[in-house]
């Protein structure tokens, strides 16, 4: 794989941090928030820090930015510098000036930094208006320049658009328009790319990268992603609880870290090698989904409307211990998909056999008895459990449904706490007491306490930090092959699916574009799409884990033919 | 992956826990001012009969309109009628009132709200009703009741209570709209937990805080209006003395003694005045946003 990395040793230094601490306001003597850090980072370059989630990323850029909530964290010693002129404690007057002159920051929501209510070429114009002294007219072509230098198309219409009518990436590309048209010195890049799609995530990398190349800007890219730093880095700092831990080039970083810490964030990045292949399965199939249908809206009551497809002709099968992945971006009808075999949703036509008996027009009444068959894992582990009930309650909600005495279900949720690796006598605690690993423990566990035939992860590891995520996902396996629980795996990450997949299938808009043995779709996938969506996995060529290139990158047998 | 952090839930945390406040949060000077003044005025009206040192009800015609004196501490009224006791015993009433429609409204609302909240086929029917009794003025109801039934303590009640319903089914209704929504939920929805169990054990809890905060206004409303019907006769009967009726039969003789509006009508002011104060103050402290400093 081809590192960015080259030498920057004679570039001018644009951002000198040495020993900053910052911490509780108005208690020095509390545990630092970030304990003494120092980072470089010349024109030209870009510099990843990379961390799990409170490790203090962010709250560097803050502090860089002058934006550290003054009520909650203070800066408690040390030195910024930008360009030779120190700012740590510099007045807000001063900071306000300096911000998009010389410091400019983009977001990781494009959606909730832009005013909604203004057109979004006024807002990049409101840049010029405030910081120069340009014409009405003047300013107006520059903002029409600089939204062609960031290819959105068709500039003249988007300059008049609202927020709401842009896509994700498009939004992105407006901030980083707004972030640049003054030409600053420093970009600071807070997890740009966390909230989009794969596909969209590698074009506004690009994009980053050729803006920097063009106006020589140093980048502070801040990100949670190996992938991500693989593609955009030259120097990476790594961040643990305040501290930098590890700074290196990205190819040393890669190829030779130093600290435990550095190597265990590496070895916990998925990779799209697939699983190895297993056995196949025998057994009968634990769910068969035929001609499954769901369409949004529609009907209207004297009109029939259109209504939106969110799926359409989905048909697969699940054995007893195999795993399913369904992948795709945003909006691919995949969690549509999930919800209806939940009957979480009701789907328009289809059929869904659990156990032998067709579920799927079920009233809710009837259905009641197979609920135990079917259990589900949510994406965010702080809003799927009751934040009022103790973890035993929440345990017990299900068996006692079906019929288990109240001291049957509370020995078995002791024995699911050591199966799920938690003290039993963490039982009689509330969610917010665990972190999001553990609460996402706690919601496997309540999933298993029913013995279903059939666990749907629903994007169940898309909010956790890459080194929870890979335990979270050993977990989920041991509990497969501990029950043979068959299981639905939903997910955006194409890397997260190649470690737990024994099949793949791909939806886009709707419709599934390709379905079959994961090996097969990863290494030679048959469809344009699939294609596109292996090739955007950022640092789809590294193998993290045992630092190196891939033997064998994925996905290119059938790219040139 | 076991740390786990140690602290215990105490009794005190997990009440706090419930209506999501969060430790250690800060109370103003005002909001304790106006909480010692509550308790002041309700054990005042509360206690009433057993320091007052007249019947409010006994009148005595050689004592009329007399101005503050030791043996009457603020006058006497045009009956000759202690102003002191009667001022004190009407704060009972009011008071009764107040809660007594703050609770009703409240119950009522709550159930129906949950009601509307969660069952689609019901949210439009019960809402429109909602609308149409909203459209109800208070005082018109209140004047037909006590036409009907007389005037009654429970007639103000019921009139009090009819447009304030809506309110809070309008509240509740959202709240479990949201709520519902929520994947813990759907995730009981999966576990094969029953519709009225997700109502009551999920989704209910929910609705708690901010009904304290509406039944704070509530009750603070419900004084005022029923001062309002009693000045246009629609009220509590004369026989039972409030702070409303006080002051509608001392209108009369306002020009020369003043104190006979102006002290009923202080406790009525300062009495809901610290109600919405701890109200607000309840709202700030119950506020989910605030929740989120604490995690």
């Amino acid at each position: 794989m081809e590192f960015k990395s080259k030498d920057f040793t004679d570039s001018r230094r644009v951002l000198k941090i040495r020993k900053l601490k910052v911490g509780l306001t108005g208690r020095p003597n509390a545990a630092p928030v970030l304990n003494e850090i120092d980072l470089d980072i010349r024109a030209g370059e870009t510099h990843c820090l990379v961390g799990e989630s409170g490790s203090g990323k962010s709250v560097t850029s803050l502090a860089v930015m002058g934006l550290l909530p003054k009520d909650a964290l203070e800066i408690q010693g040390g030195l910024i510098d930008l360009e030779g002129v120190e700012i740590t404690y510099a007045k807000p007057s001063v900071m306000r000036a300096l911000r998009a002159r010389r410091i400019a920051m983009i977001f990781q929501e494009p959606m909730t930094a832009l005013n909604p209510v203004l057109r979004v070429g006024e807002q990049i114009e409101e840049v010029l208006n405030m910081h120069t002294d340009l014409s009405q007219a003047e300013a107006k072509k520059r903002t029409l320049d600089m939204m062609e230098q960031v290819h959105l198309p068709d500039v003249d219409r988007i300059y008049q658009a609202f927020p709401h009518q842009l896509s994700g990436g498009q939004r992105q590309r407006i901030m980083i328009a707004m972030a640049l048209i003054l030409d600053p010195d420093l970009l600071i890049a807070d997890e740009p790319t966390t909230a989009l799609d794969v596909t969209t995530q590698l074009q506004i990398l690009r994009l980053i990268a050729e803006m920097q190349e063009r106006h020589g800007t140093a980048v502070l890219f801040i990100t949670h992603d190996m992938g991500v730093v693989a593609e955009i880095a030259d120097t990476v700092s790594v961040m643990q609880k305040g501290r930098i831990v590890e700074r290196a080039p990205i190819r040393d970083l890669l190829t030779n870290p130093q600290e435990d810490y550095t190597k265990k964030l590496l070895m916990a990045v998925p990779n799209l090698a697939p699983r190895a292949a297993r056995a196949p399965a025998t057994a009968k199939d634990v769910i068969i989904v035929k001609g499954l249908d769901m369409t949004y809206g529609g009907g209207g009551f004297l009109r029939r409307s259109e209504g939106v497809k969110a799926a359409r002709d989905v048909n697969f099968t699940i054995k007893p211990g195999r795993t399913l992945g369904i992948v795709g971006e945003s909006g691919s009808g995949k969690s549509t998909v999930a919800r209806c075999i939940m009957r979480l949703i009701d789907p328009t036509a289809g059929k869904v056999s659990v156990a032998g008996t067709e579920i799927a027009q079920l009233s809710r009444r009837q259905l009641q008895p197979y609920r135990k068959h079917l259990q589900i894992v949510f994406q965010d582990p702080y809003r799927s459990l009751n934040p009022r009930w103790t973890v035993a309650r929440s345990l017990c909600e299900g068996p006692i449904n079906f019929g288990t005495s109240k001291e049957e279900a509370m020995d078995k949720a002791a024995e699911l706490m050591e199966l799920v690796d938690l003290p039993r006598d963490a039982l009689d605690r509330y969610p917010h007491q665990f972190s999001g690993g553990q609460r996402q423990r706690i919601a496997i566990a309540r999933a298993v306490a029913m013995k279903p035939d059939l666990l749907v992860a629903d994007e169940a590891v898309s909010a956790l930090d890459v080194s929870v995520q890979a335990q979270v996902l050993d977990l989920l396996d041991d509990i497969q092959d501990k029950f043979g629980v068959a299981m639905l795996f939903i997910t955006h990450d194409l890397r997260v699916a190649a470690q737990i997949c024994d099949e793949v299938l791909v939806m886009q808009k709707g419709l599934v574009v390709e379905h079959g043995p994961a090996d097969e779709v990863l290494s030679n996938p048959r469809h344009d799409y699939t294609r596109t969506l292996i090739e955007a996995a950022p640092g789809r060529h590294w193998d993290f884990a045992n630092f190196r290139a891939m033997e064998r990158v994925p996905a290119l047998k059938g790219a040139t033919a | 992956m076991t740390e786990i952090p140690t602290s215990r839930h105490s009794a005190f945390q997990v009440l706090t826990g419930l209506f999501s406040l969060p430790a250690g949060a800060r109370i103003g000077i005002g909001p304790m001012i106006a909480a010692v003044i509550l308790l002041i005025i309700v054990l005042a009206s509360v206690l009433a009969p057993l320091y007052v040192p007249y019947n409010p009800l006994s009148m005595d015609a050689l004592s009329r309109l007399k101005p503050p004196s030791e043996a009457h501490w603020l006058g006497t009224d045009p009956y000759g009628r202690d102003t002191f006791s009667r001022v004190m015993t009407g704060g009972r009433v009011s008071l009764l009132i107040g809660v007594g429609a703050a609770v009703v409204s409240v119950a009522v609302g709550l159930m129906i709200g949950l009601v509307a909240g969660f069952f689609r086929a019901a949210d439009g029917v019960i809402m429109r009703i909602m609308d149409s009794l909203m459209a109800i003025p208070a005082i018109l109801l209140a004047i037909a009741l006590v036409a009907l039934n007389g005037p009654s303590l429970s007639s103000v009640i019921i009139a009090i209570t009819v447009p304030e319903v809506p309110r809070v089914v309008r509240l509740v209704r959202s709240v479990v709209l949201s709520a519902r929504e929520e994947p813990y939920v759907e995730a009981a929805i999966a576990l094969g937990s029953s519709m009225p169990k997700i109502l009551i054990q999920h989704l209910m809890p929910n609705t708690f805080a901010p009904l304290i905060v509406q039944g704070t206004y509530i009750c603070a409303s419900a004084i005022l209006i029923e001062a309002i019907l009693s000045f246009l006769g629609a009220g509590v009967s004369t026989e039972i003395p409030t702070w409303g009726n006080i002051m509608a039969e001392g209108r009369t003789y306002f020009q020369i003694k003043p104190g006979l509006i102006f002290w009923p009508g202080l406790m009525l002011s300062l009495c809901i005045l610290a109600i919405n104060l701890l109200g607000d103050t309840a709202r700030d402290l119950l506020d989910p946003r605030m929740k989120k400093r604490e995690g």
